[in-house]
């Protein structure tokens, strides 16, 4: 461990802002980059599916 | 033809519904990997890694400015090698990869150029600096966003694919840019931290956890464009039997 305390951790040396910070920035990129396609293509494949249930009673 | 030194698989990848299957296969093991990476790469860097001796703790950042610029570059790369594939061979696969891979290099500049500023304030006293590292990082977030622009501006799939591979292809300029500018311009930023030819000039301590990283961060964006991409495989071959078959199944 680099750091005496959790307390010690969370202040980083006087950095926790910045380096706190970049790392929430990070975790949001990664949660947005993954989330946003899987919700996309939960609702790609419904759109799909009804289209092709309507094609199917007017066939 | 030319295509016959070629390997059999370059020509399965072309096929929408062969691509769509493998990256189904290979999304779970993405994501254990990717995740379990992510998770150690940080505890290490954040927790263990020594403190740098002139910066501090403020030297942590580099475990996410580091990955996400050097992913930004190579996504970027990736996006003009499938716009020319994609402009060659006429293969569709390519122009869903160039054209799901834009949003997320697009995200990695952001990520570099803001864990850059934030790092940058405590290290040089100012957030932001014309140097021509930082601004030709800034050039790579506005040609992501060209293309992106471009692509949603022109309606046919096939012109707006054919426009943004040759957009693509000319900012690819850029790339040798960022990489030499620490050395052909005078510049606060760093040299590289790692290099082809030379070991690391800071202790295992620090660049082992930055590895990992690294690593993570392919395979996590790796994974995000798998997620993409199968998403514009279904919306553009939603008329193929294999997706209606698909559909039918999964409803």
């Amino acid at each position: 461990m680099a750091f005496e305390s959790f307390a010690d951790f969370l202040e980083m040396g006087g950095h926790g802002l910045y380096v706190w910070l970049c790392y929430g920035l990070g975790l949001l990129t990664i949660v947005l980059s993954l989330l946003l396609p899987l919700q996309q293509g939960k609702s790609i494949k419904r759109d799909l599916v009804r289209r092709l249930r309507r094609e199917e009673r007017s066939a | 033809m030319a295509t016959k030194w070629l390997p059999r698989w370059f020509f399965q990848l072309a096929s929408p519904r062969w691509c769509y299957q493998f990256t189904g296969k290979l999304i779970p093991w993405f994501a254990v990997i990717s995740i379990t990476l992510m998770v150690i790469g940080t505890i290490w860097g954040l927790a263990f890694a020594p403190a740098d001796y002139q910066q501090g703790n403020s030297f942590r950042i580099i475990y996410l400015h580091v990955p996400s610029a050097i992913l930004a570059q190579s996504f970027y790369m990736l996006m003009a090698l499938a716009g020319a594939i994609g402009l060659i061979w006429k293969m569709k696969v390519a122009d869903m990869v160039a054209k799901s891979v834009a949003p997320i290099g697009a995200a990695l500049a952001v990520l570099a150029l803001l864990t850059g500023a934030i790092w940058g304030k405590p290290t040089w006293g100012s957030w932001w600096v014309w140097d021509a590292r930082l601004t030709s990082m800034l050039v790579l977030l506005f040609l992501y966003l060209g293309v992106i622009a471009l692509n949603s501006a022109i309606e046919s799939e096939t012109t707006a694919a054919q426009a943004t591979a040759v957009l693509a292809l000319v900012g690819l300029v850029n790339i040798p840019i960022i990489k030499y500018s620490v050395e052909w311009w005078n510049t606060l930023h760093q040299p590289a931290t790692f290099k082809l030819t030379e070991k690391p000039a800071m202790p295992a301590e620090m660049w082992l956890p930055l590895l990992v990283m690294l690593i993570g961060f392919y395979t996590i964006f790796g994974l995000a464009l798998m997620l993409r991409l199968r998403n514009e495989i279904l919306v553009r071959e939603r008329r193929a039997s294999w997706v209606k078959e698909l559909l039918t199944v999964k409803a």
